[in-house]
Formats: structure tokens, C-alpha cells, sequence
């Protein structure tokens, strides 16, 4: 029997793999293709202070092993979040669960991390500063290290549970990011959202995203995300949850050899219901068969 | 909703660019007319939803229109392929709502749905009407098929090579119907909408990520808050849209 359990800052998962936020809803729909309890946990889908729609239709265009996304998060609110999505996953759902919180201000940073880290039902606060799909907002806090260790410190103040800051890969040196948020006290990092791309339709020679540009996810963007966690575990000690492509127990287990304590799975969501599952249950035979007994063990080895 | 392998049992062209498939698998989540499928396709990130246009125990059949790489890859498939496809997703039309003398209208790519719909509404004891409406007298399809159905059948064509001259809200009647089911590009459901004098029942078309709900890829804002097109939709009351 091998052993997949990992800890991240003090929360233990039976097993690394999590869904990502904006691609799990708040669980229920995947709940009913599977057991929803065999993942290690969820990231629930990005909440704001207020309801959001989102952005106008279309919202998604197809790539090249992958696919650009302008949902622009939409969301409940995070009063509708913690009084009613989280407890409706409660009912079906026992693992711990990560609140994905987003944000237009300090302030609303502040208040919706406050909120989610007050609800019993969740387990790790985790910084959404890189939406790259929304104006004056998202992003625009995770591409500055000044603004970031700001967050992340007023986001630290308010929180008892731990604080990961999700990163944006749209940045010139993602290192620099990485260090602000140890400085501003961050308990570990996510890494890395989507990077930002677009897509014109040559026929009606207009952008197909109303948004005009949007998140690329999928497998293309899996060897950047695997570089920045390889460059972010040279420089900060802090726990790194990896994502971007992640369709594999094979891509699990070399998102961690770079560096990452549990890992993120996206995109493979949206076109296989049984992504995560299967990535699951398929991951104790590949590491029986790469010699792998503790799946901690190999946390960073390829360094 | 469920996920099965199908065998591609027939893929024929009945019209230019229009392919009618026939496939073998299981079927049971499918539960009722104005449904889609999800097809996965070799080399292509996200799947492709095509509407269902009949449905029989194990014999599934959709017909679709190539619009791009994905559906010409679709039109290449040989018999006895094996594609991997979610099956029962969306809400479909809501039979109880019909009344005696229902009115359905299919456009273009919006006329395969109407197919089991009008058999479900026949096999009720309605006596269902069915427009549907082309650009050309050549991109007709389905037209013999709904004739055996043993209903009434008028078709439009844009160009007036065939039928009705004109889109389908000329040859929509003033009334003398209880209630209206409709699919096609949005240009026409909103003509329809416009025109019609009973409650109905409308289906949208949006590009998705998922096809399940779990993405907000296909959201649209309603009379009753938002709704993703391919959870609580496709299919809107006409109550509930704003357009």
C-alpha cells in the first residue's frame, strides 16, 4: 500500500489531488457523476463581495490543447457562499474544502476573507489576486509585489486559517511575486492561474471572446506552470499548491517533483466529469510503479 | 447525465454540410426531446454538443451542420467509430405544457429536436404542426421524415426555391395554436417570439466549456435570474427571457 495523504499548513488531505476554483461549481454538479469524497479536497468556485453575472456571452473560445475562458466570476456573493453554497456542499461532501476568494479593493480582499475564514465549513483561505478576466480588479493585485505583500498581509490579519495566494503566471518574474507574499505572511501559494490569451474568428475578423481576451487553461500551459513552481520552490519555503494542465496521476507526480505539496486539476474537468476521480484512482499503481511508497517523499526532488 | 462509448452505426450527408449520424450505446439518461449530447473528438480539447433529434432504446440519432474543424472531423467518421459522449444533458422541452394543438418551429439547425419531439407529442395524442425553415430548397432535411410522422408540415425557405417564401414567421399561422416549441439561430427565435400569441418554449444555442453546469461558460441573465444554457436550458419559457 502506498501512502497519498499530504498536510497542507496543518490541513491533512487523504490525497493531493483538488479540483481548481472556476472549474468544480460548489461541487454539487460533479457529485453527480461521482462520489465527490475521494478528493483530497475542493476549491470552490471564486466569490466576490457582491453577486457577480460575470462577463457577456461568448465566454469561451477553443485552442490548441487547451481552451481560453472570460467567465468573469461570476458568483453568488460571499454572504450567499457561506450561508448556503457551503452548506449545501456540506450535506454531500466531508473533505476539506479551500474558499476562493477574489476581489475589486483592499477592502472587499479584507471583508470576504474574513467572512469565509469565520464559516466552520471551510479550511484554507485561498487569495484569487490573478483573475486575469476582470477589469480593475483580480490581476491587477497579483502582477505588482508591493500590492500583493498588501493583500496579503490585511488578508493575514483577518485570518486564522491559512492564507494561500493564488498567482498569476502573467507576470514578468513570478519570483518576485512569490517572495511577496512570504513577506507579507502568506501560509503557502497557488500556483498558477490562467494565462491570458485570446482568439479571433478569421471569418467574421472579430475576437470571439466578448471580453476580447481570456484565461488559457489545459494542457498547453502545462510546462509553464511546471517551471514556475520549479522557480518558486528554489526561492520561498512556503507549501505550493501546483496547477495548470494537470489531466494525469503522471503530471500529479511531476507537478510535485518540481516542487508542489498537492496539486490543482482544471480544466480536464470541463471535458471529462471523471477527471479528478480517475487521476486519483489511478495514482497509487503509477507510483507502485516508479517506486514511489510515500508520495511525500518526492515533494521537490527534482531539485 | 452519464458518459458512455458509442458506436458510430451510420454517417451519411442529406443535405450540403448537413450530416445525419446514427449511434449505438446506452441511452437511458436521455429523457426527453430538446436534449443534448457532449461528443468528445479525437485531437480536440473541448467536446462538441449536438442536439438530439431521435432517440430510441440504444439508438441515438443527431444531425448536425459543419461549422468548423471539429464538426468536418465528425463528418469523416467511418461505421463502427467509437466516440466517447455525455448523454442527458439539459433540460429539454416541457411536454405537459403543450395543449391539444401545439405549434413547433425548427430553423436550420434548430430543426433536429423538433424530430422527437413531435413523435413524444404524437405518441401523447396531440396533434402537433411542424414549420421548418431553410435558406434554399437544397439544404432541406427531415422534411419526408416528419411527413411520415403523419403531421402537418410546412416548410420556408429563405430564397422561396421551395415552400412558404420567406423565414419561418411567414408561414407562421395568426393562431389556432395552443402553445409553441421553437429552435434555431437567435435572429429567429426572437422573430418568433415576436409573433407568437401562446406561451412557449424556446431553445438557445451558446458555445459552452462544460455542457454540465459546472463552468458558467454559457450563462444568460432571465426574468428568473441567471441560467446556464446548458443546465437549466437549453430550452427558456418565453416568459422568462429578455432578449
Amino acid at each position: 500500500m502506498v501512502k497519498t495523504a499530504v498536510t497542507l499548513s496543518g490541513v491533512q488531505l487523504e490525497n493531493p489531488v483538488i479540483p481548481a476554483s472556476g472549474t468544480f461549481g460548489f461541487g454539487y454538479e460533479f457529485a453527480q457523476w461521482y462520489d465527490i469524497n475521494c478528493l483530497g479536497a475542493i476549491s470552490v468556485k471564486g466569490t466576490t463581495r457582491e453577486p457577480r453575472f460575470g462577463n457577456p456571452a461568448p465566454r469561451i473560445a477553443e485552442t490548441a490543447g487547451g481552451m481560453l475562458n472570460a467567465v468573469g466570476l461570476q458568483n453568488p456573493g460571499i454572504d450567499k457562499v457561506v450561508e448556503e453554497e457551503l452548506p449545501r456542499l456540506r450535506e454531500i461532501y466531508h473533505k476539506p474544502i479551500l474558499a476562493n476568494i477574489s476581489g475589486f479593493s483592499m477592502d472587499e480582499f479584507v471583508e470576504c476573507c474574513a467572512k469565509a475564514d469565520a464559516s466552520p465549513l471551510t479550511d484554507i483561505i485561498e487569495v484569487n489576486v490573478s483573475c486575469p478576466n476582470v477589469h480593475h480588479g483580480g490581476m491587477s493585485f497579483g502582477t505588482d509585489p508591493n500590492m500583493v505583500f498588501n493583500v496579503t498581509r490585511s488578508v493575514k490579519e483577518v485570518c486564522k486559517k491559512p492564507v494561500y495566494v493564488k498567482l498569476s503566471p502573467n507576470v514578468t518574474d513570478i519570483v518576485s511575486i512569490a517572495k511577496a507574499c512570504e513577506e507579507g505572511g502568506a501560509d503557502g501559494l497557488s500556483l498558477i492561474n490562467t494565462l491570458m490569451g485570446m482568439r479571433l474568428d478569421i471569418k467574421k475578423r472579430k475576437p470571439i471572446l466578448a471580453n476580447l481576451t481570456g484565461g488559457l487553461s489545459g494542457p498547453a500551459v502545462f510546462p509553464v506552470a511546471v517551471r514556475m513552481i520549479w522557480q518558486v520552490y528554489e526561492a520561498v519555503k512556503l507549501p505550493i499548491i501546483g496547477m495548470g494542465g494537470v489531466q494525469t496521476a503522471e503530471d500529479v507526480i511531476e507537478m510535485m517533483l518540481a516542487g508542489a505539496t498537492a496539486v490543482q486539476v482544471g480544466a480536464a474537468n470541463l471535458v471529462n466529469p471523471y477527471a479528478c476521480k480517475e487521476i486519483i484512482d489511478t495514482l497509487p499503481a503509477v507510483m507502485e510503479q516508479l517506486g514511489i511508497h510515500d508520495i511525500t517523499e518526492i515533494i521537490g526532488g527534482a531539485h | 447525465m452519464k458518459r458512455g462509448l458509442f458506436t458510430v452505426e451510420n454517417n451519411v450527408g442529406i443535405a450540403p454540410g448537413t450530416y445525419r449520424m446514427v449511434l449505438s450505446g446506452d441511452t437511458s439518461d436521455i429523457t426527453g426531446p430538446g436534449q443534448f449530447v457532449n461528443i468528445a473528438l479525437e485531437g480536440k480539447f473541448l467536446r462538441r454538443p449536438i442536439s438530439v433529434c431521435d432517440c430510441e432504446e440504444g439508438r441515438l440519432t443527431i444531425i448536425y451542420k459543419v461549422v468548423g474543424k471539429g464538426t468536418d472531423q465528425m463528418s469523416r467518421l467511418p461505421v463502427g467509430a467509437r466516440l466517447d459522449i455525455l448523454t442527458g444533458l439539459g433540460n429539454g422541452y416541457d411536454l405537459e405544457k403543450s395543449g391539444d394543438r401545439p405549434l413547433l418551429i425548427g430553423g436550420g439547425a434548430g430543426v433536429p429536436p423538433m424530430f422527437l419531439l413531435a413523435k413524444k407529442l404524437l405518441d401523447q395524442g396531440k396533434t402537433p404542426s411542424v414549420i421548418l425553415g431553410f435558406n434554399t430548397a437544397e439544404e432541406r432535411f427531415q422534411e419526408e421524415e416528419f411527413r411520415a410522422l403523419g403531421m402537418d408540415v410546412t416548410v420556408a425557405t429563405a430564397d422561396g426555391s421551395y415552400g412558404v417564401k420567406g423565414f419561418v414567421t411567414d408561414a407562421m399561422p395568426e393562431g389556432g395554436y395552443t402553445h409553441i416549441y421553437t429552435c434555431g439561430p437567435e435572429p429567429m427565435l426572437k422573430a418568433v417570439y415576436n409573433k407568437s400569441v401562446t406561451s412557449g418554449q424556446f431553445s438557445f444555442e451558446e458555445r459552452m466549456g462544460c455542457g454540465f453546469g459546472a463552468c458558467m461558460g454559457c450563462t444568460c441573465k432571465t426574468k428568473y435570474g441567471n441560467k446556464r444554457i446548458c443546465r437549466e436550458g437549453p430550452v427558456l419559457e418565453k416568459e422568462e427571457i429578455i432578449w
